[in-house]
């Protein structure tokens, strides 16, 4: 395609993520998921005659935490509204959202892509319910009849839109990637994808670099993992490009991403002519957030992954890759420094959370969270290798055990008898042994060949079970063989 | 006993003398309703069982020696808006016509525990749209009082029942004058309370911001032990008020000598001459009260009718969405799609009122439109409150007609919905401000037709409301 150089994409992000709440936005049923049909629901959620909305409150604290963890200024007053339209899965007809008085607004997300920093708007941030779930498939009778699951309906849920900063998929990409740690690290969503929990549309539009005004642009559904939202915007990008190349015109509209055909498609035009006639809901006072109440989530905000990836390069000294590879989840981001903080040695902690310790648990299918070695656990043996209690070698076999068993590393060293052996006399006991026993590798060395010193830590270390501390030995060879 | 001579004070009495018991009261107050009912059409359907149950945990709560509560053993009507659970609601709808609720409105459960026993469900007009009860898919309601004429609307049955002695109370609901108006029509006493004075959890929407659940009874006495039971905060409902609730019934002393009575001269200068002369002498007995009566001004009431008309009909289109034949409503026949469906069921399920006003309120709300309707209108609504709050540092009540007229003949004013519409002039302002209002009977047309008096207080000055009305009922009324 001849046309990138000449064309740059404009790209905005509207995300709806699921609000990690025990109960429903506007009633007590469970905000869960995987339960039979149509059981998580009460008259409120099925949108039954004479059922009102009560807000709850833990839904606005974890809005109100997006909203600041995104860098948002927190209205004192915003208010819920109704968007009118009909769907089977909308039985009240109108979904509570927020319209022109959002929760939050004027926040941003910096991102890094290819080196290059860059900080993108986001517009805002504001609260809704979901809707149920039209089921098309899976019934006897599904080609007759559409079936409805309620039980999504009334899930709460944010909508966190963003400027149209973005100027690739790698962009967009990265923004997704950096907002998903975010939310996880502030606990407002699982953003679980798979699940629903976060759920991504694109609007994309294509103009001449250098042009400020903005080109038509079309509304891209169903990006629904990232690997689906880069190459549905890569191939957006290229097909309005094509088109405005060839002299065409870029339509405004939905299209909707087919991850099979790898193409977008328009919707029928008609689906998404709506007027949503919004207008402030009645059953619901305005959303008031006090200074006070707004102070107080924010001081129970946990740190946020920039925040912490700048405190592990500068506070620990670690590379710039180390902390971000151990930045990205909170989970594994305390279990280091838990690790490091029990030991001393954060470099140290770094190797053996991202080597042995990712390695096992990759190997054994883990996640972090499922790690049968603690933090705790893993600094201790840490701190018997800084204090010279065992080597480094022995600390492996150790660390393999305890990953079976689960067994803090002192007692294995104890049981095991895995002690690492400094006290001079002793090895100068084993080292003369060694030495008398092999008289003619004795000659050799001396003669010049100072590669047998090898040879004769390897007859220590086994005559020693792998005991002796290697440094003392080969201090202790020396000087009987110099 | 005969179910038309009691009131709850009667039943209280009757029940702790065993003169009756509450299931034979109860089964009496059935025979009596279902008979009396084909006259005037009030009620919709009886619920014996739960009627006979509710009655029965009052005998058993009366033979423990335990208090029977406010409302003990009292035969109820309630309006068909309210649900009950088990029992068929319809909001007097095509739509709902087998809609059978699973939860009870809070106004249900409170009356319930107080030991009332709902006897049955009343007509109204569909949606509760209507001041006349013409507008119900199952015939209008027939006033007691001279048969070929409406009982008001749109708490017509709720009106009817307690006006022809099948119930001693009544519960409907008001969002534009629809308990005041048809108790006027009636000759009964109809009270609205503050807005979020009462749950609405449980009321079917008209117009939310404009709804309240208001009460039906024989006298003030009645209607302030009933208001009792249902004032308070409800946790289902978060525009209830945390406010403490007086004790109503306690308050009405009959002194109202010195409160201070304001006649807003807007609805006094056009008032035609039966309705007008019997408010007159209801403005003289409150005088010889020792009322002191002055004139006062509510300016911005030319606006009102209009600014009422576009909020209760932008918040009823968004409100009737839900009736779409997907999920409880009735189905039209074989759709032949999604928007098929939507639009016969509803099309052959909404009567024409519902439409007119789906129609209306669907266009004050679209693109474009917003601004020049809906939200001037909430400009204008919030200048009438402010009328009325300066009109409050002035005066303690207001005095108003509830309608320029009394009950109409039947068919008489259906072809005109603007002149319709228009009659609610006396009536809205209140609503749109959210403030308590009554009407109390205040005398009888050369006729003999009722005529009501409205009475409107400061929010959540119920108590002040009622012991007026008390006093003035009790004095005579107009003929005091």
């Amino acid at each position: 395609m001849t046309a990138t150089t000449s064309y740059e994409p404009v790209i905005g992000l509207e995300v709806h993520v699921q609000l990690s709440t025990r109960t429903k936005i506007f009633c007590g049923c469970p905000n869960g998921f995987g339960a039979p049909p149509n059981t998580n629901v009460c008259p409120v959620c099925l949108g039954l005659p004479g059922a009102l909305p009560v807000l709850n409150r833990q839904v606005v604290e974890l809005a109100i935490r997006a909203g600041l963890a995104l860098n948002c200024r927190i209205r004192p007053v915003s208010r819920l509204a109704r968007k009118n339209y009909f769907y089977p899965d909308l039985p009240r007809g109108y979904q509570i959202s927020q319209y022109d008085e959002p929760l939050a607004e004027h926040g941003w997300v910096d991102i890094r892509v290819n080196g290059k920093a860059r900080r993108i708007g986001v517009t805002r941030v504001h609260l809704e319910d979901d809707a149920g779930k039209s089921l098309h498939e899976g019934f006897h009778d599904s080609d007759r009849y559409t079936y409805v699951d309620l039980n999504r309906s009334g899930a709460p849920l944010i909508e966190i839109v963003s400027e149209p900063d973005l100027r690739s998929s790698e962009e967009a990409y990265a923004y997704l990637t950096e907002l998903k740690q975010i939310l996880q690290y502030v606990e407002v969503s699982t953003c679980d994808m798979e699940k629903g929990h976060l759920r991504c549309d694109a609007n994309v539009s294509v103009r001449l670099r250098g042009e400020e005004k903005l080109g038509t642009k079309a509304e891209v559904k169903n990006l629904n993992s990232f690997r689906f939202l880069k190459m549905a915007l890569d191939y957006e990008i290229a097909r309005q490009t094509d088109l405005i190349e060839k002299g065409g015109k870029v339509t405004q509209e939905t299209r909707l991403y087919d991850p099979d055909s790898g193409e977008t498609v328009g919707m029928r035009s008609k689906e998404h002519a709506h007027d949503y006639r919004y207008f402030p809901d009645p059953d619901l006072a305005p959303l008031v957030v006090s200074e006070e109440w707004r102070e107080r989530v924010r001081a129970g905000m946990p740190e946020l992954p920039a925040v912490k990836r700048a405190r592990f390069t500068g506070e620990f000294g670690l590379r710039e890759y180390d902390a971000e590879v151990l930045t990205q989840s909170r989970a594994l981001s305390e279990y280091f420094e838990e690790t490091a903080r029990v030991c001393g040695d954060p470099r140290s902690a770094a190797n053996w959370v991202m080597g042995d310790l990712a390695g096992a648990l990759k190997a054994a299918g883990k996640e972090i969270e499922e790690s049968p070695v603690t933090a705790v656990h893993l600094g201790e043996l840490l701190t018997l290798v800084v204090k010279g209690e065992i080597s480094g070698k022995l600390a492996k076999e150790v660390f393999a055990r305890m990953f079976e068993s689960g067994e803090a590393p002192a007692a294995i060293v104890e049981r095991e008898g895995l002690k690492q052996i400094s006290d001079r006399s002793a090895l100068e006991k084993v080292v003369d042994e060694v030495l008398a026993a092999n008289p003619r590798q004795v000659e050799q060395y001396r003669g010049g060949k100072s590669t047998v010193l090898g040879f004769f830590v390897g007859q220590v270390m086994k005559a020693t079970r792998g005991q002796a501390n290697p440094a003392a030995v080969n201090e202790i060879l020396k000087s009987r063989l110099g | 006993m005969h179910p038309a001579s009691l009131t709850v004070q009667r039943v209280r009495e009757g029940l702790a003398a065993r003169r009756f018991s509450a299931v034979e009261l109860a089964a009496e107050a059935l025979r009596f309703a279902e008979a009396e009912n084909p006259k005037t059409n009030a009620y919709l359907h009886f619920c014996p069982e739960r009627a006979l149950e509710a009655a029965r945990q009052v005998d058993q709560r009366l033979a423990r020696g335990e208090d029977p509560g406010a409302l003990g053993g009292v035969p109820f009507a309630l309006k068909d808006v309210i649900l009950t659970k088990g029992v068929r609601t319809t909001a007097g709808s095509r739509l709902l016509a087998h809609f059978i609720p699973p939860y009870d409105a809070t106004a249900v459960t409170l009356l319930e525990q107080a030991g009332a026993v709902i006897l049955g469900k009343t007509n109204c007009d569909e949606f509760a749209m209507g001041s006349s009860n013409e507008n119900s898919a199952f015939g209008p309601v027939r006033n007691p009082v001279a048969l070929d004429r409406v009982a008001g609307g749109s708490s017509g049955g709720s009106a009817a029942a307690v006006a022809q002695g099948t119930a001693v109370a009544a519960l409907g609901t008001d969002t534009g004058g629809s308990v005041r108006q048809p108790a006027s029509f009636c000759g009964v006493v109809g009270v609205t309370p503050t807005y979020g004075r009462a749950s609405r959890y449980g009321l079917i929407a008209f117009a939310s911001s404009l709804d309240h659940v208001g009460l039906l009874a024989r006298n003030v006495k009645d209607a302030a032990v009933t208001l009792q039971v249902l004032a308070g905060r409800d946790e289902m409902d978060s525009t209830t008020a945390f406010a403490p609730v007086p004790d109503y019934a306690g308050r009405l002393d009959g002194d109202v000598r010195g409160v201070r009575v304001g006649l807003p001269k807007e609805y006094f200068s056009g008032l035609p001459g039966e309705t007008g002369d019997l408010m007159q002498r209801g403005i003289r007995a409150l005088g010889r009260l020792g009322c002191q009566v002055s004139e006062i001004s509510l300016p911005v009431t030319d606006y009102a009718v209009a600014c009422y008309y576009i909020i209760c009909t932008a918040e009823a289109s968004s409100n009737l969405a839900r009736y779409d034949g997907v999920h409880y409503t009735t189905r039209s026949k074989d759709p032949e799609n999604l928007i098929d469906l939507y639009r016969s069921t509803r099309g052959e399920g909404f009567g024409a009122e519902c439409k007119r006003r789906i129609m209306l309120g669907t266009y004050v709300l679209s693109a474009g439109y917003y601004d020049a309707y809906y939200l001037k209108a909430q400009k204008v609504r919030a200048l009438i409150a402010r009328d009325i709050s300066r009109a409050f540092e002035e005066v303690d009540v207001i005095i108003a007609p509830v309608s320029p007229f009394p009950a109409f003949r039947l068919g008489e004013k259906i072809d005109d919905p603007l002149e319709m519409y228009l009659s609610d002039i006396y009536t809205i302002t209140a609503s749109l401000a959210g403030i308590p209002c009554m009407s109390v009977p205040c005398g009888r047309t050369p006729a003999g037709l009722p005529v009501g008096m409205q009475i409107l207080a400061r929010h959540f000055d119920e108590a002040g409301m009622l012991k007026l009305a008390h006093a003035f009922e009790r004095a005579g009324g107009a003929d005091a």
